[in-house]
């Protein structure tokens, strides 16, 4: 439609564009210049061309930190996403006591990560936590599930499972709702049994919600930072420190902002590498808000 | 044989997911010497609430909730109030750099606040604007997901509707707010309680934008709990957790169909 004053558009847009300037756009030019410079808040950054770049790169930082963000976000997503398809079949059913239960790993989500961290750091306790007691209880020398920097990532990768898998099972039960029950039932006639059918008619419609749940909880879990600062500081011996984590320390514990900046841009691209797998699999704005 | 089979699998689920929730409640009702003796073992003697007494001594809990849920709703209602114009001249509305500033604010969606707030924080500092409320709720007055799904929503409003109010009279402002955004009203809802959520449970920014109390919010408060003393007292970090997570769980209870809406809209 043509705009009553032809200002209006742009006056319509201007507070949004105000707040995108202000703090994305602008902070996102100025992650690339800080990251040519050494900084540490206190005294006035200098200017050290691609030093900071070096650094990362010679230290083995960043293809550390690539490294074990990729390790935690891989797991995290192929088995939440597993869990939550199979949880989805299997609770997908009428009934109080399911509904109950389908609120109960759901609700996973809803609740912050600072309650999940703190919750799973008590169950993990050496000493008396319910894990290690229940391993002690049936024979099994416990793990130091948070101590042993060969287990703590992975520790924190099941943590971050049980919060979201409530998220994909969600969405496959969605989809699962959009499908034709006379699919079903003409599969059935056909003589179709449970697994087949499974293959040949549940799981093509679900690749759709399957792609959606997997590219977006892989960028989020590239995100992670919550759970590390909470359980483990990115420690032991920088096993946990993932992507988010590692740019939060160089601030705030070693008040290097250059390097940080650097790290920054790194993620930043792989972000982007991530969204254009993203826009490959899911094509962005297509139908819209489904449901919303 | 099949039946069976769904209330083994129901029974695991059930303990994987509403057994941790329960030993975080069962373990805030005890007390220190129950804990210290026989930590793994929950069921309390007796019912004590020493440990939520303790929790509200130690940290002022009713101005952190306070802090904490007016941030979120004044980003909620932030973000609705500013996507609905935008959302409206990005739908229905032509004018040269359509396309730029719609492919714009979709490019915001790859931007998490973890890549900007360096340089945020050091905008803010030299402002005097770390640690206040400003901080914590203008940095997200604008959600790109939520000035996309405005559009989309729009979209679907005929224009004939638009153009009759103007032929009424209507001013712009008042077709945006008075005429569509109550059409709207099941995208808002879900858009409000998405973004309440989210920004509720919010660890980072308030970490990252506060160092003084007064402005704090409750999660940090919570997560501080564990660090006190000498000993980590679980009974205390518990309660803490119950009282950071009833609001959310009791709001999910309340509203679970819109809840469940946010989460499911699609961007694509």
């Amino acid at each position: 439609m043509k705009p009553k004053r032809p200002l209006d558009p742009y006056l319509f847009l201007a507070p949004t564009a105000l707040v995108l300037g202000l703090f994305f756009f602008w902070p996102l030019a100025l992650v690339f210049k800080n990251s040519f410079y050494r900084w540490d808040m206190l005294t006035p950054p200098e200017w050290v061309g691609t030093a900071n770049y070096g650094q990362i790169l010679a230290s083995g930082e960043l293809w550390g930190t690539i490294g074990r963000t990729l390790s935690y976000s891989v797991v995290v997503v192929v088995i939440s996403l597993g869990l939550g398809l199979g949880l989805a079949l299997a609770l997908d059913r009428p009934g109080k006591l399911y509904a109950f239960v389908r609120g109960a790993v759901f609700s996973a989500y809803v609740v912050s990560w600072v309650a999940v961290a703190l919750l799973w750091m008590w169950i993990l306790d050496a000493d008396g936590g319910l894990l290690s007691s229940l391993c002690r209880a049936v024979g099994i020398v416990p793990k130091n599930w948070l101590g042993d920097p060969s287990v703590a990532l992975y520790t924190l990768a099941a943590v971050s499972v049980w919060k979201i898998t409530g998220y994909s099972m969600v969405i496959f039960l969605a989809g699962l709702q959009d499908i034709p029950r006379s699919l079903h039932e003409a599969a059935a006639l056909d003589g179709a049994g449970a697994i087949s059918r499974f293959l040949h008619v549940t799981w093509p419609m679900l690749r759709p919600s399957a792609s959606f749940v997997g590219t977006t909880s892989l960028i989020l879990s590239f995100q992670a930072f919550d759970v590390v600062r909470v359980m483990t500081q990115g420690g032991p011996v920088k096993s946990t420190t993932v992507f988010v984590y590692a740019i939060y320390e160089h601030v705030f514990v070693n008040l290097r902002v250059g390097r940080a900046s650097a790290m920054t841009v790194a993620f930043f691209v792989l972000l982007l590498g991530l969204t254009a797998l993203q826009l490959g699999t899911w094509r962005l704005g297509r139908t819209g808000a489904r449901r919303a | 044989m099949k039946l069976a089979f769904s209330r083994i699998l129901l029974v695991v689920v059930a303990l994987l997911w509403v057994g941790p929730y329960a030993w975080m409640v069962l373990t805030s009702l005890r007390t220190l010497p129950e804990i210290v003796a026989a930590p793994a073992w929950p069921i309390p003697k007796s019912i004590q609430f020493d440990a939520y007494r303790e929790v509200l001594t130690a940290i002022p809990v009713g101005r952190y909730f306070l802090n904490t849920t007016a941030m979120a709703v004044a980003i909620a209602l932030l973000q609705i109030l500013l996507a609905l114009p935008a959302g409206y001249a990005l739908a229905k509305l032509h004018f040269v750099g359509k396309k730029v500033a719609f492919a714009l604010v979709l490019a915001c969606l790859l931007i998490p606040a973890q890549v900007t707030f360096v340089p945020v924080f050091s905008m803010l500092g030299p402002l005097g604007l770390v640690n206040t409320f400003a901080a914590l709720v203008l940095p997200f007055g604008v959600s790109a997901l939520g000035t996309f799904l405005v559009r989309q929503a729009l979209l679907s409003v005929p224009d004939e509707m638009i153009e009759a109010a103007r032929l009424d009279g209507a001013s712009e402002l008042r077709i945006v707010y008075g005429l569509l955004a109550p059409m709207l009203r099941p995208t808002l809802a879900s858009l409000f309680l998405f973004s309440f959520v989210f920004h509720y449970n919010d660890y980072f920014w308030p970490l990252v934008m506060t160092t003084d109390d007064d402005v704090r919010t409750l999660p940090l408060a919570v997560a501080l709990l564990r660090e006190q003393g000498t000993g980590v007292r679980w009974h205390i970090v518990m309660a803490g957790n119950v009282i950071l997570s009833l609001p959310v769980l009791a709001l999910f209870a309340a509203v679970q169909k819109q809840i469940l809406r946010a989460v499911t809209a699609r961007v694509g």
